[in-house]
Protein backbone atom coordinates (compact mmCIF):
# COMPACT_ATOMS: atom_id res chain seq x y z
CA UNK A 1 0.00 0.00 0.00
CA UNK A 2 1.12 3.57 -0.54
CA UNK A 3 1.60 6.35 2.14
CA UNK A 4 -0.81 8.22 0.75
CA UNK A 5 -3.31 5.01 0.51
CA UNK A 6 -2.41 4.31 4.28
CA UNK A 7 -3.99 7.31 4.98
CA UNK A 8 -7.29 7.59 3.27
CA UNK A 9 -7.40 3.60 5.19
CA UNK A 10 -6.70 4.79 8.38
CA UNK A 11 -9.09 7.79 8.06
CA UNK A 12 -12.05 4.99 6.95
CA UNK A 13 -11.27 3.24 10.28
CA UNK A 14 -10.87 5.63 12.21
CA UNK A 15 -14.73 6.67 11.18
CA UNK A 16 -14.13 9.63 8.67
CA UNK A 17 -17.50 9.71 6.84
CA UNK A 18 -17.16 12.56 5.01
CA UNK A 19 -14.04 13.23 2.13
CA UNK A 20 -13.95 16.17 -0.41
CA UNK A 21 -11.23 17.02 -2.89
CA UNK A 22 -9.81 18.25 -5.58
CA UNK A 23 -7.26 16.41 -7.79
CA UNK A 24 -3.39 17.43 -7.54
CA UNK A 25 -0.24 15.69 -7.78
CA UNK A 26 1.56 14.06 -5.78
CA UNK A 27 -1.55 13.35 -3.15
CA UNK A 28 -4.08 11.59 -6.06
CA UNK A 29 -3.75 8.10 -5.23
CA UNK A 30 -5.62 9.38 -1.44
CA UNK A 31 -8.31 10.52 -3.38
CA UNK A 32 -8.89 7.62 -5.89
CA UNK A 33 -8.75 5.60 -2.20
CA UNK A 34 -11.64 7.46 -1.14
CA UNK A 35 -13.78 7.46 -3.84
CA UNK A 36 -13.25 3.68 -3.84
CA UNK A 37 -13.72 2.57 -0.53
CA UNK A 38 -16.25 5.71 0.99
CA UNK A 39 -19.67 4.53 -0.50
CA UNK A 40 -19.02 1.00 1.64
CA UNK A 41 -18.89 2.85 4.70
CA UNK A 42 -22.04 4.73 3.72
CA UNK A 43 -19.95 7.83 3.96
CA UNK A 44 -19.97 10.76 1.10
CA UNK A 45 -17.05 11.66 -1.37
CA UNK A 46 -17.50 14.56 -3.16
CA UNK A 47 -14.85 15.46 -5.92
CA UNK A 48 -15.22 19.23 -5.43
CA UNK A 49 -15.23 22.37 -7.82
CA UNK A 50 -11.64 23.90 -6.01
CA UNK A 51 -9.49 23.96 -3.16
CA UNK A 52 -11.64 26.26 -1.29
CA UNK A 53 -14.84 24.18 -1.77
CA UNK A 54 -13.54 21.55 -0.72
CA UNK A 55 -12.24 22.70 2.83
CA UNK A 56 -15.25 24.79 3.71
CA UNK A 57 -17.53 21.41 2.67
CA UNK A 58 -15.47 19.84 5.47
CA UNK A 59 -16.56 22.70 7.28
CA UNK A 60 -20.09 22.31 6.88
CA UNK A 61 -19.58 18.51 7.64
CA UNK A 62 -17.53 18.87 10.74
CA UNK A 63 -20.29 21.85 11.95
CA UNK A 64 -23.08 18.84 11.19
CA UNK A 65 -20.94 16.45 13.48
CA UNK A 66 -19.11 14.27 11.18
CA UNK A 67 -15.55 12.97 11.42
CA UNK A 68 -14.34 14.64 8.02
CA UNK A 69 -11.46 14.86 6.22
CA UNK A 70 -9.39 16.86 3.12
CA UNK A 71 -6.16 16.42 1.29
CA UNK A 72 -4.02 17.89 -1.08
CA UNK A 73 -0.43 19.01 -2.15
CA UNK A 74 1.31 22.44 -1.33
CA UNK A 75 -0.22 24.99 -4.00
CA UNK A 76 -3.62 23.08 -2.84
CA UNK A 77 -3.03 23.68 0.78
CA UNK A 78 -2.24 27.20 0.33
CA UNK A 79 -5.78 27.64 -1.38
CA UNK A 80 -7.51 25.78 1.80
CA UNK A 81 -6.06 28.62 4.27
CA UNK A 82 -8.93 30.39 4.91
CA UNK A 83 -11.33 27.41 5.68
CA UNK A 84 -8.08 25.93 7.76
CA UNK A 85 -8.71 29.37 9.53
CA UNK A 86 -12.31 29.87 9.74
CA UNK A 87 -11.98 25.96 11.07
CA UNK A 88 -9.83 27.23 13.98
CA UNK A 89 -12.04 29.52 14.81
CA UNK A 90 -15.40 28.21 14.89
CA UNK A 91 -13.02 25.32 16.68
CA UNK A 92 -14.37 22.59 14.64
CA UNK A 93 -12.37 18.85 14.35
CA UNK A 94 -10.85 18.72 10.69
CA UNK A 95 -8.14 16.29 9.80
CA UNK A 96 -6.12 17.72 6.69
CA UNK A 97 -3.14 15.83 4.57
CA UNK A 98 -0.67 17.97 3.01
CA UNK A 99 1.38 15.90 0.67
CA UNK A 100 4.08 18.41 0.11
CA UNK A 101 5.33 18.88 -3.21
CA UNK A 102 8.04 21.49 -4.32
CA UNK A 103 7.27 25.67 -4.61
CA UNK A 104 7.09 28.53 -4.44
CA UNK A 105 4.45 28.83 -6.97
CA UNK A 106 3.46 25.79 -8.77
CA UNK A 107 6.85 24.75 -7.95
CA UNK A 108 7.13 20.85 -9.07
CA UNK A 109 5.74 17.52 -8.20
CA UNK A 110 8.85 16.47 -6.49
CA UNK A 111 8.74 15.53 -2.70
CA UNK A 112 9.82 18.63 -0.38
CA UNK A 113 9.04 19.58 3.19
CA UNK A 114 8.88 23.17 2.64
CA UNK A 115 5.30 24.17 3.90
CA UNK A 116 6.44 23.47 7.61
CA UNK A 117 6.13 27.18 8.48
CA UNK A 118 3.11 27.11 6.73
CA UNK A 119 1.56 23.96 8.93
CA UNK A 120 3.36 24.97 12.41
CA UNK A 121 2.21 28.46 12.24
CA UNK A 122 -1.03 30.09 11.42
CA UNK A 123 -0.88 29.37 7.57
CA UNK A 124 -4.50 31.55 7.55
CA UNK A 125 -5.11 34.81 9.02
CA UNK A 126 -5.73 35.10 12.87
CA UNK A 127 -3.78 33.95 16.19
CA UNK A 128 -4.44 29.89 15.89
CA UNK A 129 -2.27 26.61 15.61
CA UNK A 130 -2.97 23.26 13.60
CA UNK A 131 -1.66 20.11 15.27
CA UNK A 132 0.70 18.68 12.74
CA UNK A 133 2.15 15.38 12.66
CA UNK A 134 4.36 13.79 10.51
CA UNK A 135 4.67 10.17 9.34
CA UNK A 136 7.87 8.55 8.38
CA UNK A 137 6.47 5.23 6.72
CA UNK A 138 3.90 3.96 4.87
CA UNK A 139 2.49 2.35 8.93
CA UNK A 140 2.87 5.90 10.54
CA UNK A 141 0.84 7.41 7.78
CA UNK A 142 -1.91 5.12 8.99
CA UNK A 143 -1.14 5.50 12.46
CA UNK A 144 -0.54 9.04 12.57
CA UNK A 145 -3.89 9.50 10.93
CA UNK A 146 -5.85 7.62 13.06
CA UNK A 147 -4.24 9.66 15.89
CA UNK A 148 -5.13 12.69 14.02
CA UNK A 149 -8.50 11.94 14.03
CA UNK A 150 -8.77 11.55 18.07
CA UNK A 151 -6.79 14.98 18.73
CA UNK A 152 -8.74 16.92 16.56
CA UNK A 153 -11.99 15.48 18.18
CA UNK A 154 -10.48 16.02 21.98
CA UNK A 155 -9.28 19.23 21.02
CA UNK A 156 -11.87 20.46 18.27
CA UNK A 157 -8.96 21.65 16.31
CA UNK A 158 -7.83 20.47 12.44
CA UNK A 159 -5.14 18.18 12.60
CA UNK A 160 -2.61 17.85 9.59
CA UNK A 161 -0.77 15.20 8.30
CA UNK A 162 2.09 16.60 6.95
CA UNK A 163 3.94 14.10 4.41
CA UNK A 164 5.25 14.60 1.47
CA UNK A 165 5.60 13.23 -2.39
CA UNK A 166 7.73 10.53 -1.53
CA UNK A 167 6.22 9.29 1.13
CA UNK A 168 3.00 9.89 0.13
CA UNK A 169 3.91 7.60 -3.32
CA UNK A 170 6.17 4.55 -1.66
CA UNK A 171 5.28 1.27 -1.02
CA UNK A 172 5.19 -0.28 1.89
CA UNK A 173 3.72 -3.52 3.83
CA UNK A 174 1.07 -1.80 6.44
CA UNK A 175 -0.25 -3.69 9.83
CA UNK A 176 -3.48 -2.89 11.01
CA UNK A 177 -3.36 -3.28 14.37
CA UNK A 178 -6.42 -3.78 16.76
CA UNK A 179 -6.11 -0.88 18.79
CA UNK A 180 -6.88 1.07 15.75
CA UNK A 181 -11.02 0.80 16.98
CA UNK A 182 -9.75 3.15 19.74
CA UNK A 183 -9.58 5.67 17.53
CA UNK A 184 -13.14 5.38 16.81
CA UNK A 185 -15.34 8.59 17.30
CA UNK A 186 -16.21 8.40 21.73
CA UNK A 187 -16.25 12.72 22.12
CA UNK A 188 -19.46 13.81 22.82
CA UNK A 189 -20.51 16.58 19.99
CA UNK A 190 -23.14 18.12 21.73
CA UNK A 191 -21.96 21.95 19.85
CA UNK A 192 -23.09 20.09 16.56
CA UNK A 193 -25.46 21.34 14.27
CA UNK A 194 -28.09 18.74 14.23
CA UNK A 195 -31.63 20.81 14.06
CA UNK A 196 -32.50 21.94 17.64
CA UNK A 197 -35.09 19.16 18.88
CA UNK A 198 -34.96 19.34 22.69
CA UNK A 199 -32.46 22.06 23.09
CA UNK A 200 -31.61 25.85 22.66
CA UNK A 201 -30.43 26.58 19.18
CA UNK A 202 -26.39 25.82 17.94
CA UNK A 203 -24.50 28.01 16.16
CA UNK A 204 -21.14 27.43 14.94
CA UNK A 205 -19.52 30.40 13.99
CA UNK A 206 -15.74 32.25 14.35
CA UNK A 207 -17.30 36.10 14.03
CA UNK A 208 -17.58 37.87 17.33
CA UNK A 209 -18.24 41.76 17.02
CA UNK A 210 -18.83 43.08 20.64
CA UNK A 211 -15.93 44.33 22.34
CA UNK A 212 -13.89 41.97 24.22
CA UNK A 213 -16.08 38.90 22.51
CA UNK A 214 -12.72 37.75 20.08
CA UNK A 215 -10.68 38.43 22.84
CA UNK A 216 -12.15 36.51 25.27
CA UNK A 217 -12.58 33.78 22.40
CA UNK A 218 -8.44 34.15 21.34
CA UNK A 219 -7.12 33.80 24.95
CA UNK A 220 -9.56 30.21 25.22
CA UNK A 221 -7.67 29.51 22.05
CA UNK A 222 -4.43 30.66 23.88
CA UNK A 223 -5.27 28.19 26.65
CA UNK A 224 -6.00 24.96 24.49
CA UNK A 225 -2.85 25.71 22.79
CA UNK A 226 -0.66 25.53 26.21
CA UNK A 227 -2.55 22.60 26.62
CA UNK A 228 -1.52 20.71 23.66
CA UNK A 229 1.49 21.64 24.23
CA UNK A 230 2.00 20.63 27.30
CA UNK A 231 0.26 16.75 26.62
CA UNK A 232 1.08 16.58 22.97
CA UNK A 233 4.50 16.50 22.26
CA UNK A 234 5.82 13.20 20.33
CA UNK A 235 8.85 12.16 19.18
CA UNK A 236 11.85 9.61 18.50
CA UNK A 237 15.17 8.91 19.49
CA UNK A 238 18.09 7.04 18.23
CA UNK A 239 21.11 6.25 20.15
CA UNK A 240 21.24 9.45 22.13
CA UNK A 241 22.43 8.66 25.27
CA UNK A 242 26.20 9.34 24.07
CA UNK A 243 26.06 10.99 21.20
CA UNK A 244 28.22 13.77 20.09
CA UNK A 245 26.30 15.25 17.28
CA UNK A 246 22.65 14.37 16.72
CA UNK A 247 20.71 14.39 13.87
CA UNK A 248 17.30 16.20 13.73
CA UNK A 249 15.02 15.28 10.91
CA UNK A 250 11.31 14.51 9.99
CA UNK A 251 9.70 12.11 7.47
CA UNK A 252 11.41 11.25 4.39
CA UNK A 253 14.43 13.06 5.37
CA UNK A 254 15.20 11.44 8.94
CA UNK A 255 14.50 8.20 6.92
CA UNK A 256 17.17 8.98 5.39
CA UNK A 257 19.11 10.51 8.29
CA UNK A 258 18.67 6.64 10.01
CA UNK A 259 20.40 5.53 7.02
CA UNK A 260 23.49 7.95 8.22
CA UNK A 261 23.96 7.12 11.44
CA UNK A 262 23.83 3.88 10.59
CA UNK A 263 27.06 3.94 8.74
CA UNK A 264 28.98 6.18 11.13
CA UNK A 265 27.68 4.36 13.87
CA UNK A 266 29.80 1.67 12.47
CA UNK A 267 32.31 3.48 11.85
CA UNK A 268 32.49 4.13 15.25
CA UNK A 269 30.91 7.43 15.26
CA UNK A 270 29.00 8.84 18.35
CA UNK A 271 25.49 9.91 16.37
CA UNK A 272 22.08 9.91 17.06
CA UNK A 273 19.11 10.86 15.58
CA UNK A 274 15.87 12.76 17.28
CA UNK A 275 12.92 12.64 14.91
CA UNK A 276 10.16 15.21 15.64
CA UNK A 277 6.37 13.24 15.02
CA UNK A 278 4.19 16.18 16.08
CA UNK A 279 5.84 19.27 14.41
CA UNK A 280 3.30 21.34 16.11
CA UNK A 281 3.69 21.30 19.21
CA UNK A 282 7.32 20.60 18.82
CA UNK A 283 8.50 18.12 20.99
CA UNK A 284 10.52 20.56 22.80
CA UNK A 285 10.91 18.22 25.34
CA UNK A 286 13.21 16.42 23.47
CA UNK A 287 15.86 18.81 23.84
CA UNK A 288 15.74 19.16 27.60
CA UNK A 289 19.40 17.97 28.46
CA UNK A 290 20.96 19.08 25.42
CA UNK A 291 23.67 17.48 23.69
CA UNK A 292 26.84 18.78 22.21
CA UNK A 293 25.90 19.78 18.54
CA UNK A 294 22.89 19.19 16.71
CA UNK A 295 22.30 19.06 12.71
CA UNK A 296 18.96 19.76 11.38
CA UNK A 297 18.50 17.96 8.15
CA UNK A 298 15.36 19.06 5.99
CA UNK A 299 14.08 19.27 2.66
CA UNK A 300 14.10 22.79 2.89
CA UNK A 301 16.37 25.74 3.33
CA UNK A 302 16.10 25.89 7.34
CA UNK A 303 11.89 25.89 8.51
CA UNK A 304 12.01 23.52 11.77
CA UNK A 305 15.83 24.81 12.14
CA UNK A 306 14.06 28.02 13.69
CA UNK A 307 12.27 25.65 16.48
CA UNK A 308 15.29 23.77 17.09
CA UNK A 309 17.36 27.21 17.60
CA UNK A 310 14.27 28.87 19.70
CA UNK A 311 14.28 25.98 21.87
CA UNK A 312 18.02 25.09 22.36
CA UNK A 313 18.44 29.03 22.55
CA UNK A 314 22.15 29.21 22.06
CA UNK A 315 22.73 26.16 24.53
CA UNK A 316 24.45 23.80 22.05
CA UNK A 317 25.44 24.02 18.12
CA UNK A 318 23.00 23.51 15.97
CA UNK A 319 24.23 23.25 12.02
CA UNK A 320 22.20 22.93 9.47
CA UNK A 321 21.60 21.22 5.81
CA UNK A 322 18.66 21.65 3.44
CA UNK A 323 17.60 21.48 0.29
CA UNK A 324 14.21 22.08 -1.53
CA UNK A 325 12.86 22.19 -5.24
CA UNK A 326 13.42 18.72 -6.15
CA UNK A 327 16.66 17.85 -4.49
CA UNK A 328 16.77 15.57 -1.10
CA UNK A 329 20.05 15.45 0.62
CA UNK A 330 21.49 12.32 0.46
CA UNK A 331 23.09 9.78 2.72
CA UNK A 332 26.66 10.77 1.69
CA UNK A 333 26.02 14.53 1.75
CA UNK A 334 24.96 13.89 5.05
CA UNK A 335 27.84 11.74 6.39
CA UNK A 336 30.25 14.37 4.87
CA UNK A 337 28.52 16.97 6.51
CA UNK A 338 28.37 15.42 10.51
CA UNK A 339 32.52 14.09 9.51
CA UNK A 340 33.04 17.88 9.03
CA UNK A 341 31.18 18.76 12.41
CA UNK A 342 32.22 15.47 14.09
CA UNK A 343 36.04 16.58 13.22
CA UNK A 344 35.52 20.92 13.87
CA UNK B 1 -60.19 38.19 21.55
CA UNK B 2 -58.18 35.91 19.24
CA UNK B 3 -54.63 36.76 18.56
CA UNK B 4 -53.59 36.97 14.78
CA UNK B 5 -50.46 38.39 14.28
CA UNK B 6 -47.21 37.76 16.31
CA UNK B 7 -43.83 36.92 15.84
CA UNK B 8 -42.42 33.59 14.83
CA UNK B 9 -41.90 30.92 17.11
CA UNK B 10 -38.57 30.90 14.91
CA UNK B 11 -37.31 34.30 15.59
CA UNK B 12 -35.86 35.93 18.44
CA UNK B 13 -37.81 38.06 20.32
CA UNK B 14 -34.68 41.21 19.59
CA UNK B 15 -34.03 44.01 17.91
CA UNK B 16 -31.99 43.65 14.61
CA UNK B 17 -29.03 45.82 13.64
CA UNK B 18 -30.50 46.59 10.31
CA UNK B 19 -31.33 50.07 8.71
CA UNK B 20 -34.66 51.86 8.72
CA UNK B 21 -36.58 50.16 5.31
CA UNK B 22 -33.73 47.61 4.89
CA UNK B 23 -35.22 44.46 3.67
CA UNK B 24 -33.51 41.72 5.48
CA UNK B 25 -35.28 42.22 8.36
CA UNK B 26 -38.76 41.32 6.18
CA UNK B 27 -36.81 38.36 4.83
CA UNK B 28 -35.49 37.01 7.70
CA UNK B 29 -39.17 36.57 8.91
CA UNK B 30 -41.00 35.12 6.18
CA UNK B 31 -37.98 32.54 6.54
CA UNK B 32 -39.15 31.67 10.21
CA UNK B 33 -42.32 32.44 9.15
CA UNK B 34 -42.97 29.69 6.59
CA UNK B 35 -40.11 27.12 8.73
CA UNK B 36 -42.84 27.49 11.67
CA UNK B 37 -45.81 27.14 9.15
CA UNK B 38 -44.37 23.74 7.84
CA UNK B 39 -42.79 22.55 10.79
CA UNK B 40 -39.65 22.45 10.41
CA UNK B 41 -38.11 24.59 13.43
CA UNK B 42 -35.95 21.37 14.87
CA UNK B 43 -34.90 19.99 11.34
CA UNK B 44 -33.42 23.42 9.96
CA UNK B 45 -29.98 24.29 9.86
CA UNK B 46 -29.81 27.92 8.24
CA UNK B 47 -26.27 28.64 6.36
CA UNK B 48 -25.55 32.57 7.33
CA UNK B 49 -23.38 35.03 4.80
CA UNK B 50 -21.02 37.39 5.10
CA UNK B 51 -22.61 40.42 4.66
CA UNK B 52 -25.22 42.79 6.08
CA UNK B 53 -26.76 39.18 7.33
CA UNK B 54 -23.72 38.00 9.01
CA UNK B 55 -25.38 37.88 12.20
CA UNK B 56 -28.38 36.19 10.74
CA UNK B 57 -27.87 33.33 13.66
CA UNK B 58 -29.08 36.11 16.51
CA UNK B 59 -32.53 36.61 15.22
CA UNK B 60 -33.63 33.05 13.95
CA UNK B 61 -34.17 30.41 16.71
CA UNK B 62 -32.62 27.39 15.05
CA UNK B 63 -29.65 25.83 14.23
CA UNK B 64 -27.00 27.99 12.12
CA UNK B 65 -24.03 27.87 10.64
CA UNK B 66 -21.46 30.78 9.45
CA UNK B 67 -19.50 30.57 6.31
CA UNK B 68 -16.83 32.50 4.68
CA UNK B 69 -17.56 34.78 2.46
CA UNK B 70 -19.19 33.13 -0.83
CA UNK B 71 -18.58 29.46 0.66
CA UNK B 72 -22.31 29.16 1.79
CA UNK B 73 -22.97 26.71 -0.66
CA UNK B 74 -19.93 24.63 0.27
CA UNK B 75 -20.57 24.76 3.54
CA UNK B 76 -24.55 23.82 3.11
CA UNK B 77 -23.35 20.92 0.24
CA UNK B 78 -20.84 19.33 3.80
CA UNK B 79 -23.88 19.64 6.17
CA UNK B 80 -26.32 18.45 4.09
CA UNK B 81 -24.62 15.63 2.61
CA UNK B 82 -24.09 14.30 6.23
CA UNK B 83 -27.25 14.90 7.51
CA UNK B 84 -29.37 14.32 4.58
CA UNK B 85 -32.70 14.27 7.15
CA UNK B 86 -32.12 18.06 7.94
CA UNK B 87 -33.50 21.27 6.23
CA UNK B 88 -30.41 23.19 4.94
CA UNK B 89 -30.30 26.38 3.53
CA UNK B 90 -28.20 29.00 2.38
CA UNK B 91 -28.81 32.97 2.80
CA UNK B 92 -27.13 34.74 0.44
CA UNK B 93 -26.11 38.44 -0.70
CA UNK B 94 -25.52 39.50 -4.52
CA UNK B 95 -21.72 39.77 -3.43
CA UNK B 96 -21.60 37.01 -1.62
CA UNK B 97 -23.66 34.65 -4.33
CA UNK B 98 -22.67 36.25 -7.39
CA UNK B 99 -19.07 37.47 -7.03
CA UNK B 100 -16.70 36.05 -5.04
CA UNK B 101 -18.93 32.75 -4.28
CA UNK B 102 -19.64 32.02 -8.15
CA UNK B 103 -18.08 28.97 -8.01
CA UNK B 104 -19.67 27.67 -5.18
CA UNK B 105 -23.32 28.51 -6.30
CA UNK B 106 -23.01 27.06 -9.82
CA UNK B 107 -21.29 24.15 -8.71
CA UNK B 108 -24.04 22.99 -6.00
CA UNK B 109 -26.44 23.97 -8.33
CA UNK B 110 -24.49 21.80 -10.89
CA UNK B 111 -24.29 19.10 -8.71
CA UNK B 112 -28.43 19.23 -7.85
CA UNK B 113 -27.84 19.29 -4.08
CA UNK B 114 -31.22 18.51 -2.63
CA UNK B 115 -30.60 22.29 -0.82
CA UNK B 116 -32.68 25.88 -0.75
CA UNK B 117 -31.33 29.20 -1.47
CA UNK B 118 -32.53 32.33 -0.28
CA UNK B 119 -30.57 34.68 -2.17
CA UNK B 120 -31.09 38.56 -1.48
CA UNK B 121 -30.27 41.40 -4.52
CA UNK B 122 -29.85 44.92 -2.95
CA UNK B 123 -27.56 45.81 -6.20
CA UNK B 124 -24.32 46.84 -3.35
CA UNK B 125 -22.29 45.64 -0.98
CA UNK B 126 -24.10 46.87 2.23
CA UNK B 127 -21.84 45.83 5.20
CA UNK B 128 -18.88 47.21 3.29
CA UNK B 129 -20.04 50.52 2.62
CA UNK B 130 -22.12 50.41 -0.80
CA UNK B 131 -19.20 49.37 -3.29
CA UNK B 132 -20.69 48.00 -6.73
CA UNK B 133 -22.24 44.72 -6.67
CA UNK B 134 -22.26 41.89 -9.48
CA UNK B 135 -25.55 43.06 -9.68
CA UNK B 136 -25.71 47.02 -9.75
CA UNK B 137 -27.64 48.32 -12.53
CA UNK B 138 -25.87 50.54 -15.02
CA UNK B 139 -25.70 54.18 -14.49
CA UNK B 140 -26.18 53.07 -10.81
CA UNK B 141 -23.98 55.27 -8.16
CA UNK B 142 -21.87 53.62 -5.89
CA UNK B 143 -18.88 54.33 -3.71
CA UNK B 144 -16.55 52.37 -6.06
CA UNK B 145 -18.79 53.44 -8.93
CA UNK B 146 -19.25 57.39 -8.50
CA UNK B 147 -20.03 58.09 -12.06
CA UNK B 148 -22.33 54.94 -12.42
CA UNK B 149 -21.62 51.38 -13.10
CA UNK B 150 -20.46 51.84 -16.84
CA UNK B 151 -20.58 48.80 -18.66
CA UNK B 152 -17.28 49.79 -20.59
CA UNK B 153 -15.14 49.41 -17.35
CA UNK B 154 -17.56 47.19 -14.61
CA UNK B 155 -19.59 45.24 -16.84
CA UNK B 156 -23.36 44.50 -16.80
CA UNK B 157 -25.50 43.38 -13.78
CA UNK B 158 -25.00 39.46 -13.53
CA UNK B 159 -27.98 37.77 -14.48
CA UNK B 160 -27.22 34.91 -12.12
CA UNK B 161 -30.81 33.46 -11.64
CA UNK B 162 -30.96 32.67 -15.44
CA UNK B 163 -27.71 31.62 -15.80
CA UNK B 164 -27.97 28.87 -13.07
CA UNK B 165 -31.76 27.72 -14.55
CA UNK B 166 -29.54 26.39 -17.69
CA UNK B 167 -28.16 23.56 -15.30
CA UNK B 168 -29.78 20.08 -15.71
CA UNK B 169 -29.18 19.92 -11.26
CA UNK B 170 -31.73 23.26 -10.60
CA UNK B 171 -35.17 22.52 -9.63
CA UNK B 172 -36.67 26.11 -9.23
CA UNK B 173 -35.92 29.07 -9.06
CA UNK B 174 -37.95 32.77 -8.88
CA UNK B 175 -37.25 36.07 -8.30
CA UNK B 176 -39.39 37.84 -6.27
CA UNK B 177 -39.17 41.46 -4.73
CA UNK B 178 -40.06 42.64 -1.32
CA UNK B 179 -41.17 46.14 -2.42
CA UNK B 180 -45.12 45.93 -1.68
CA UNK B 181 -47.99 43.79 -0.12
CA UNK B 182 -48.56 41.83 -2.63
CA UNK B 183 -45.22 41.17 -3.68
CA UNK B 184 -43.96 40.14 -0.54
CA UNK B 185 -47.33 37.54 -0.33
CA UNK B 186 -45.60 36.29 -3.47
CA UNK B 187 -42.09 36.01 -1.78
CA UNK B 188 -43.33 33.73 0.81
CA UNK B 189 -45.19 31.35 -1.75
CA UNK B 190 -41.83 31.36 -3.34
CA UNK B 191 -40.06 30.35 -0.29
CA UNK B 192 -42.34 27.81 1.29
CA UNK B 193 -42.11 25.71 -2.45
CA UNK B 194 -38.24 26.08 -2.49
CA UNK B 195 -38.19 24.43 1.43
CA UNK B 196 -40.95 22.43 0.44
CA UNK B 197 -39.06 21.31 -2.77
CA UNK B 198 -36.27 20.14 -0.61
CA UNK B 199 -38.75 18.47 2.17
CA UNK B 200 -39.85 16.54 -0.80
CA UNK B 201 -36.26 15.38 -2.03
CA UNK B 202 -36.54 18.00 -5.45
CA UNK B 203 -33.46 19.60 -5.68
CA UNK B 204 -31.68 22.12 -5.80
CA UNK B 205 -33.86 25.63 -5.17
CA UNK B 206 -33.42 29.51 -5.51
CA UNK B 207 -35.55 32.50 -4.80
CA UNK B 208 -34.15 35.47 -5.63
CA UNK B 209 -35.51 38.38 -3.52
CA UNK B 210 -35.54 42.05 -4.65
CA UNK B 211 -34.65 44.08 -1.39
CA UNK B 212 -34.45 47.77 -0.54
CA UNK B 213 -30.52 49.37 0.37
CA UNK B 214 -31.81 53.54 1.61
CA UNK B 215 -29.04 53.55 2.76
CA UNK B 216 -26.62 52.91 -0.02
CA UNK B 217 -29.41 54.08 -2.49
CA UNK B 218 -29.39 57.13 -0.92
CA UNK B 219 -33.23 57.07 -1.08
CA UNK B 220 -36.06 57.21 1.37
CA UNK B 221 -37.31 53.60 2.51
CA UNK B 222 -40.68 54.59 0.62
CA UNK B 223 -38.54 55.75 -2.47
CA UNK B 224 -36.44 52.64 -2.54
CA UNK B 225 -39.80 50.62 -2.80
CA UNK B 226 -40.42 52.52 -5.72
CA UNK B 227 -37.39 52.27 -7.48
CA UNK B 228 -37.53 48.48 -7.12
CA UNK B 229 -40.99 48.50 -8.78
CA UNK B 230 -39.46 50.97 -11.51
CA UNK B 231 -36.26 50.47 -12.07
CA UNK B 232 -34.37 46.98 -10.58
CA UNK B 233 -37.42 45.09 -11.80
CA UNK B 234 -36.90 45.96 -15.32
CA UNK B 235 -33.35 44.52 -15.35
CA UNK B 236 -33.96 42.05 -13.09
CA UNK B 237 -38.06 40.76 -14.26
CA UNK B 238 -39.74 39.01 -11.63
CA UNK B 239 -41.59 35.75 -11.80
CA UNK B 240 -40.44 31.59 -12.29
CA UNK B 241 -37.34 31.52 -14.09
CA UNK B 242 -37.41 27.75 -13.65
Amino acid sequence: MTGNEAIAKAALDAGCRFYAGYPITPQNELTAYMSNHMQDKAGVFIQAEAEVAAINMVFGAAAAGARAMTSSSSPGISLKQEGISYIAGAELPAVIANIMRGGPGLGNIAPAQSDYFQATRSGGHGDYHCLVLAPASVQESYDLTGLAFELADKYRSAAIILSDGLLGQMMEPLLVKPQAASRKPQVKKDWALTGCAGRPANVVKSFYLKEGDLEKLNLELQKKYKEIQQKEQRWEELLLDDAKVVLVAYGTMARIARGAVKVLRAKGKKVGLLRPISLWPFPRKAFAQPKKKYLVIEMSYGQMLEDVQLTLCGKAGVEFLGRSGGGVPSEEEIITKVNKIYNG
Amino acid sequence: MDKIYSRPRSLRNVPTHYCPGCGHGLAHRLIAEVVDELGIRERVIAVAPVGCAVVAYDYWDFDCSEAAHGRALAVATGIKRVRPQNIVFTYQGDGDLAAIGTNETIHAANRGENLTVFFINNAVYGMTGGQMAPTTLLNQKTSTTPAGRNAKFQGYPLKISEMLALLPGVKYIERVALSGTPEIIQAKKAIKKALLNQMQGAGFSLVEMLSPCPTYWGLSPQESLEWIKNTMAKEFPLGVIK
